[in-house]
């Protein structure tokens, strides 16, 4: 019996086409467990991974939310930080000198509490040369009206996405809240209103108390659960948003390796996102990208793209 | 700094309920200064999700082997057993593989060496005082006052006392040295001592005393902080605190993790510092 050759000669292609961009491969970092990418330079070369995305920005700088700010709970984590940035023009002064030299594309994450805000930060962003896409983040309450969040409501969400694209000419990624009924539907809003991606997802909504102070655990009382707890209600997101949608879909949520990668990619997300992984390990992303690649070898794939949306159902 | 994947060298129990671990660390002393930290990998199987950080006792070197091998490297932990992750760590064992990132963050400022230098420690909080203790020998002298609730909290005293090191001990109950607070015995050294600088960590109603006395006497204050973190590297900003001069409109938040954990007493906002819930530290938890 003939032993079946199975390595390939060459190795496998991990590039992939997101939006208009070309990325060396299908792995960055989640908004917000990244800093803006040189917090993490001592520990990883910045041009191994696909892109950068940065922590979310906002037209004036943002304090964010009282301490406790974190709690950890099983397999994840929960945090309210409140969205703490440094706005968008110490942002372009302090922080993209250093984004100037790395050969990585930037991905700029973005928020606003008013749709005029959002437009703001989206001009402002279309003329800052190293940034090479914007994250719109639509999970925040929308001020002017009610405190209902941007994200939750198809025709809000809709509205802020369209604002935008209006101000951007460079690629658009529409980052989603998993904390509706139906994903899909939103997912479709934004696709219509001219996003060119759609990541999935950002945190889930979660709380935990103290017994013994009976007090919650964190000052905002509630926040944002992430990590590996958070992972199978991702893959299920991104499975049922691929299908809703024709754009190129980012997965994320709950990656700590490559494995856990690799369901988002088979369920056909084209990119995948790391995020609470980083603060584990700060070099959790590079794990990620040589498991993909050890997992193309062995599978006999040449192109990590006969891999994308490959899930057998 | 760096991620090391490396070994427990030994895990032992120096009172009840505090224990004290050695990890080689080949290259990390160089480049630790008194008053980092480092975040510590418990195991790799989760829970818990995330590293705790852990305050750098001690660097060092010990005899290799065999006589052919260069000196292990090592840097030392001290630690309380206060939750999931340390029930963990008191159960590690020589030989077992843990990560640890580091060494991190901001330590102590020890570049103006005048005057008498009193260091103050409460617990656990001892911890980043010895590294401290080693470099202000060489040109000062120095005073170590060690605050616990009984004689069990009192650690490492015999450590810093032959360094030079002069100390004082005291107890909530007087089981060990003086009955009553560490910052009964810091008045007493202020008084004495007009030209004092001070260093403390510990609890934060113990860091609050000692500030109160350092105000009173004006003696420079440096503090050692603890928080609660994700990353340790300020890209989470879980581990805040308000600096002085913080306001809603003109907000001023310090990453522990790097603009700490030492900080200069003047530097913070005192006023709302640490009125969440104490948790209890267990040499960063």
């Amino acid at each position: 019996m003939a032993i079946e050759q199975k390595t390939p000669t060459t190795r496998p292609n991990l590039t992939v086409d997101l939006a208009g961009m070309r990325l060396r491969n299908p792995v960055m970092p989640a908004s917000g467990t990244f800093g803006y990418g040189e917090e993490y330079a001592p520990f990883l070369d910045l041009e191994d991974i696909g892109a950068i995305v940065t922590k979310g920005l906002s037209l004036k700088p943002k304090a964010g939310n009282p301490t406790p700010r974190i709690a950890e709970t099983i397999s994840g984590m929960l945090n309210a930080i409140g969205l703490q940035n440094v706005g968008i023009e110490a942002f372009q002064k302090h922080k993209i000198p250093f984004l100037r030299t790395v050969n990585t594309p930037v991905i700029a994450n973005f928020f606003g509490n008013t749709l005029e805000e959002y437009g703001a930060v989206a001009e402002q962003l279309e003329e800052i040369p190293e940034i090479a896409a914007a994250e719109l983040n639509i999970s925040c309450p929308n001020v002017k009206q009610g405190g209902i969040v941007f994200g939750t409501d198809p025709q809000a969400a809709s509205e802020v996405v369209r604002l935008v694209r209006s101000k951007l000419t460079k690629p658009l990624i529409v980052k989603l809240t998993p904390n509706v009924t139906d994903i899909t539907v939103v997912a479709k809003a934004v696709e219509d209103a001219g996003a060119d991606a759609i990541c999935c997802i950002n945190t889930l909504t979660g709380m935990s108390i103290d017994i013994h102070t009976r007090k919650p655990r964190l000052a905002n009382k509630t926040g944002g659960l992430s990590g590996p707890a958070i992972r199978p209600v991702a893959v299920r997101m991104v499975h049922q948003v691929v299908q809703a949608v024709s754009v190129p879909v980012i997965g994320v949520g709950g990656i700590v390796c490559a494995m856990d990668a690799l369901e988002f990619l088979i369920a056909g997300a084209t990119a995948v996102q790391v995020g609470t992984a980083n603060f584990v390990d700060p070099s959790a992303m590079l794990t990620v990208i040589r498991g993909i690649e050890e997992f193309c070898v062995n599978e006999g794939l040449d192109d990590i793209n006969q891999l994308i949306g490959s899930l057998r159902v | 700094m760096k991620n090391y994947r490396t070994k427990i060298i030994s895990n032992q129990e120096v009172s009840p309920g505090y224990y004290r671990m050695r990890i080689l660390a080949p290259g990390f002393g160089a480049k630790a200064r008194a008053g980092q930290f480092v975040m510590f990998r418990v195991q790799r199987s989760l829970p818990p999700l995330l590293r705790r950080p852990f305050g750098i006792f001690k660097v060092g070197f010990m005899e290799p082997d065999c006589d052919d091998m260069p000196p292990k490297e090592y840097v030392e932990i001290l630690y309380k057993v206060v939750g999931r992750g340390t029930t963990i760590m008191e159960a590690l064992h020589e030989g077992d593989g843990v990560e640890l990132l580091g060494p991190l963050g901001n330590g102590f400022d020890v570049t103006d060496t005048d005057g008498e230098m009193i260091l103050v420690g409460g617990g656990i909080g001892l911890v980043p005082l010895y590294m401290l203790a080693s470099e202000l020998v060489e040109h000062s002298s120095v005073r170590l006052l060690m605050g616990g609730r009984t004689r069990d909290d009192i650690l490492a005293v015999t450590e810093f006392e032959r360094l030079g090191v002069e100390t004082y001990v005291s107890t909530d109950d007087g089981s060990l040295g003086e009955e009553g607070l560490v910052t009964k015995v810091l008045e007493r050294k202020l008084q004495k001592y007009p030209n004092a600088k001070v260093f403390a960590c510990g609890p934060m109603p113990m860091l609050r005393a000692v500030r109160e006395k350092c105000l009173d006497y004006n003696a420079p204050l440096q503090v050692s902080l603890e928080e609660f973190m994700a990353c340790g590297v300020g890209a989470c900003l879980g581990c805040v605190v308000k600096g002085a001069g913080h306001t809603e409109e003109t907000p001023s938040y310090l990453c522990t993790c790097t603009a700490g954990p030492v900080f200069k007493a003047d530097y913070l906002d005192w006023e709302k510092l640490g009125q969440t819930e104490e948790t209890e530290c267990g040499g960063c938890s």
